[in-house]
Protein backbone atom coordinates (compact mmCIF):
# COMPACT_ATOMS: atom_id res chain seq x y z
CA UNK A 1 0.00 0.00 0.00
CA UNK A 2 2.67 2.46 -0.97
CA UNK A 3 0.02 5.00 -2.01
CA UNK A 4 -1.88 4.93 1.26
CA UNK A 5 -0.66 6.29 4.60
CA UNK A 6 -2.77 5.70 7.72
CA UNK A 7 -1.84 6.79 11.22
CA UNK A 8 -3.45 6.93 14.66
CA UNK A 9 -1.41 8.86 17.20
CA UNK A 10 -1.67 10.27 20.69
CA UNK A 11 0.89 12.95 19.73
CA UNK A 12 0.03 16.25 17.98
CA UNK A 13 -0.49 15.82 14.22
CA UNK A 14 1.48 17.82 11.67
CA UNK A 15 -0.52 18.39 8.45
CA UNK A 16 2.75 18.60 6.51
CA UNK A 17 3.29 14.86 7.10
CA UNK A 18 0.08 13.94 5.24
CA UNK A 19 0.68 16.61 2.63
CA UNK A 20 4.24 15.49 1.96
CA UNK A 21 3.17 11.85 1.69
CA UNK A 22 0.62 12.49 -1.06
CA UNK A 23 2.72 14.95 -3.09
CA UNK A 24 3.73 13.35 -6.39
CA UNK A 25 4.62 14.26 -9.95
CA UNK A 26 1.37 13.01 -11.51
CA UNK A 27 -0.89 15.17 -9.38
CA UNK A 28 -1.51 18.89 -9.70
CA UNK A 29 -4.22 19.10 -7.05
CA UNK A 30 -3.82 18.26 -3.38
CA UNK A 31 -6.67 18.89 -0.96
CA UNK A 32 -5.89 18.57 2.72
CA UNK A 33 -8.73 18.65 5.23
CA UNK A 34 -7.80 19.55 8.80
CA UNK A 35 -10.34 18.99 11.55
CA UNK A 36 -9.64 20.91 14.74
CA UNK A 37 -11.13 21.08 18.23
CA UNK A 38 -13.74 23.84 18.34
CA UNK A 39 -14.55 25.92 21.40
CA UNK A 40 -18.35 26.03 21.13
CA UNK A 41 -20.87 23.29 20.49
CA UNK A 42 -24.50 24.45 20.38
CA UNK A 43 -23.48 27.59 22.27
CA UNK A 44 -21.86 25.65 25.09
CA UNK A 45 -18.19 26.12 25.88
CA UNK A 46 -15.98 23.09 25.32
CA UNK A 47 -12.80 22.80 27.39
CA UNK A 48 -11.23 19.99 25.36
CA UNK A 49 -12.01 16.84 23.40
CA UNK A 50 -11.05 13.28 24.15
CA UNK A 51 -10.85 10.67 21.41
CA UNK A 52 -10.88 6.94 21.85
CA UNK A 53 -10.28 4.47 19.01
CA UNK A 54 -10.64 0.76 18.47
CA UNK A 55 -7.29 1.05 16.81
CA UNK A 56 -6.77 -2.10 14.71
CA UNK A 57 -10.25 -1.84 13.22
CA UNK A 58 -10.04 1.95 12.82
CA UNK A 59 -6.87 1.46 10.76
CA UNK A 60 -8.64 -1.16 8.64
CA UNK A 61 -11.64 1.11 8.06
CA UNK A 62 -9.47 4.12 7.17
CA UNK A 63 -7.53 1.92 4.74
CA UNK A 64 -10.83 0.81 3.24
CA UNK A 65 -11.89 4.44 2.72
CA UNK A 66 -8.56 5.20 1.05
CA UNK A 67 -8.97 2.27 -1.35
CA UNK A 68 -12.55 3.36 -2.10
CA UNK A 69 -11.30 6.85 -2.93
CA UNK A 70 -8.85 5.44 -5.43
CA UNK A 71 -11.64 3.46 -7.10
CA UNK A 72 -14.23 6.25 -7.14
CA UNK A 73 -11.94 9.18 -7.96
CA UNK A 74 -8.74 9.59 -9.97
CA UNK A 75 -6.81 9.85 -6.69
CA UNK A 76 -3.21 8.67 -6.74
CA UNK A 77 -2.26 9.01 -3.08
CA UNK A 78 -4.19 9.33 0.19
CA UNK A 79 -3.13 9.98 3.78
CA UNK A 80 -5.46 9.82 6.79
CA UNK A 81 -4.09 10.68 10.23
CA UNK A 82 -6.22 10.71 13.38
CA UNK A 83 -5.39 11.80 16.88
CA UNK A 84 -6.48 9.94 20.03
CA UNK A 85 -6.45 10.91 23.69
CA UNK A 86 -7.02 14.44 24.98
CA UNK A 87 -7.08 17.17 22.30
CA UNK A 88 -6.98 20.83 23.33
CA UNK A 89 -8.85 23.66 21.60
CA UNK A 90 -7.43 24.55 18.15
CA UNK A 91 -5.42 21.32 18.10
CA UNK A 92 -5.77 18.98 15.15
CA UNK A 93 -8.01 15.93 15.50
CA UNK A 94 -7.79 14.65 11.93
CA UNK A 95 -5.84 15.31 8.73
CA UNK A 96 -6.90 13.91 5.36
CA UNK A 97 -4.80 14.63 2.29
CA UNK A 98 -5.79 13.50 -1.21
CA UNK A 99 -3.80 14.02 -4.40
CA UNK A 100 -5.45 13.94 -7.82
CA UNK A 101 -4.27 15.10 -11.24
CA UNK A 102 -6.79 17.99 -11.10
CA UNK A 103 -8.33 19.99 -8.26
CA UNK A 104 -12.05 19.24 -8.67
CA UNK A 105 -11.70 15.53 -8.05
CA UNK A 106 -9.32 16.21 -5.15
CA UNK A 107 -11.94 18.38 -3.41
CA UNK A 108 -14.67 15.79 -3.96
CA UNK A 109 -12.51 12.86 -2.87
CA UNK A 110 -11.39 14.62 0.30
CA UNK A 111 -14.98 15.47 1.22
CA UNK A 112 -16.02 11.88 0.58
CA UNK A 113 -13.20 10.71 2.86
CA UNK A 114 -14.12 12.86 5.88
CA UNK A 115 -17.87 12.19 5.46
CA UNK A 116 -17.27 8.43 5.33
CA UNK A 117 -14.77 8.50 8.19
CA UNK A 118 -17.38 10.08 10.43
CA UNK A 119 -19.85 7.31 9.57
CA UNK A 120 -17.72 4.16 9.62
CA UNK A 121 -14.43 4.47 11.50
CA UNK A 122 -14.64 3.19 15.10
CA UNK A 123 -13.42 6.34 16.82
CA UNK A 124 -15.36 8.12 19.54
CA UNK A 125 -15.25 11.76 20.59
CA UNK A 126 -16.09 13.11 24.00
CA UNK A 127 -16.65 16.82 24.60
CA UNK A 128 -15.53 17.97 28.02
CA UNK A 129 -17.41 20.93 29.50
CA UNK A 130 -17.02 22.83 32.76
CA UNK A 131 -19.99 20.94 34.22
CA UNK A 132 -19.81 17.55 32.58
CA UNK A 133 -18.99 15.59 29.45
CA UNK A 134 -20.84 14.18 26.43
CA UNK A 135 -20.06 11.40 23.96
CA UNK A 136 -20.72 13.11 20.63
CA UNK A 137 -23.53 11.64 18.47
CA UNK A 138 -24.26 8.88 21.01
CA UNK A 139 -27.92 9.82 21.43
CA UNK A 140 -30.43 10.70 18.71
CA UNK B 1 -20.43 -20.56 25.94
CA UNK B 2 -18.80 -17.51 27.47
CA UNK B 3 -18.38 -14.51 25.19
CA UNK B 4 -15.87 -11.80 25.93
CA UNK B 5 -17.12 -8.35 24.91
CA UNK B 6 -14.98 -5.25 24.67
CA UNK B 7 -16.62 -1.83 24.85
CA UNK B 8 -15.57 1.63 23.69
CA UNK B 9 -16.92 5.14 24.09
CA UNK B 10 -20.28 5.41 25.78
CA UNK B 11 -20.67 1.61 25.69
CA UNK B 12 -17.83 1.35 28.20
CA UNK B 13 -19.59 3.88 30.44
CA UNK B 14 -22.87 1.95 30.22
CA UNK B 15 -21.19 -1.33 31.17
CA UNK B 16 -19.08 0.39 33.79
CA UNK B 17 -16.07 -1.51 32.47
CA UNK B 18 -14.02 -2.16 29.37
CA UNK B 19 -14.53 -5.94 29.19
CA UNK B 20 -17.64 -7.97 29.98
CA UNK B 21 -17.89 -11.74 30.01
CA UNK B 22 -21.37 -12.96 29.24
CA UNK B 23 -22.88 -16.44 29.18
CA UNK B 24 -24.80 -17.23 25.98
CA UNK B 25 -26.19 -20.40 24.45
CA UNK B 26 -24.16 -22.03 21.70
CA UNK B 27 -25.01 -20.78 18.20
CA UNK B 28 -26.21 -17.44 19.50
CA UNK B 29 -26.34 -14.64 16.96
CA UNK B 30 -25.57 -10.96 17.32
CA UNK B 31 -29.32 -10.32 17.56
CA UNK B 32 -29.49 -12.64 20.62
CA UNK B 33 -26.56 -10.88 22.25
CA UNK B 34 -28.22 -7.53 21.58
CA UNK B 35 -31.43 -8.73 23.28
CA UNK B 36 -29.53 -9.85 26.39
CA UNK B 37 -27.49 -6.66 26.58
CA UNK B 38 -30.54 -4.41 26.18
CA UNK B 39 -32.26 -6.36 28.95
CA UNK B 40 -29.31 -6.15 31.35
CA UNK B 41 -28.26 -2.62 30.41
CA UNK B 42 -31.38 -0.70 29.29
CA UNK B 43 -29.29 2.45 28.62
CA UNK B 44 -28.14 0.83 25.36
CA UNK B 45 -31.67 1.37 24.01
CA UNK B 46 -31.19 5.16 24.30
CA UNK B 47 -28.32 5.19 21.80
CA UNK B 48 -28.74 6.41 18.22
CA UNK B 49 -27.55 2.98 17.06
CA UNK B 50 -25.75 -0.07 18.38
CA UNK B 51 -23.59 -2.27 16.17
CA UNK B 52 -21.05 -5.00 16.70
CA UNK B 53 -17.69 -5.86 15.27
CA UNK B 54 -16.33 -9.38 15.25
CA UNK B 55 -12.62 -9.87 14.62
CA UNK B 56 -12.24 -6.25 13.50
CA UNK B 57 -15.10 -6.11 10.99
CA UNK B 58 -18.73 -4.95 11.25
CA UNK B 59 -21.24 -7.80 11.32
CA UNK B 60 -25.02 -7.93 11.01
CA UNK B 61 -27.67 -9.24 13.43
CA UNK B 62 -27.66 -12.73 11.89
CA UNK B 63 -23.93 -13.31 12.42
CA UNK B 64 -23.12 -16.43 14.48
CA UNK B 65 -21.02 -15.88 17.58
CA UNK B 66 -18.49 -18.17 19.19
CA UNK B 67 -16.24 -18.06 22.24
CA UNK B 68 -12.95 -17.55 20.43
CA UNK B 69 -13.97 -14.38 18.59
CA UNK B 70 -13.01 -10.82 19.44
CA UNK B 71 -16.41 -9.18 19.90
CA UNK B 72 -16.59 -5.41 20.25
CA UNK B 73 -19.63 -3.27 21.07
CA UNK B 74 -19.67 -0.29 18.70
CA UNK B 75 -21.83 2.61 19.89
CA UNK B 76 -22.41 5.55 17.46
CA UNK B 77 -19.01 6.55 16.07
CA UNK B 78 -17.83 10.17 15.99
CA UNK B 79 -14.37 10.52 14.54
CA UNK B 80 -12.99 13.64 12.91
Amino acid sequence: MKNINIKISDKPLNPADANDFVTNEECGGIVTFIGTARKFTKGKEVLRLEFEAYEPMAIKEMTKISKQIMELFPAKKVAIHHRVGPVGLKEIAVVIAVACPHRKAAFEACEFAIDTLKQTVPIWKKEIFEDGEIWVAAHP
Amino acid sequence: MILKLTAFGIAKDILGKRVLEIEMERNSKISDLKTVLLHQYPDFSKLANLTFAVDEAYQDDGFLLSANQEIVIIPPVAGG
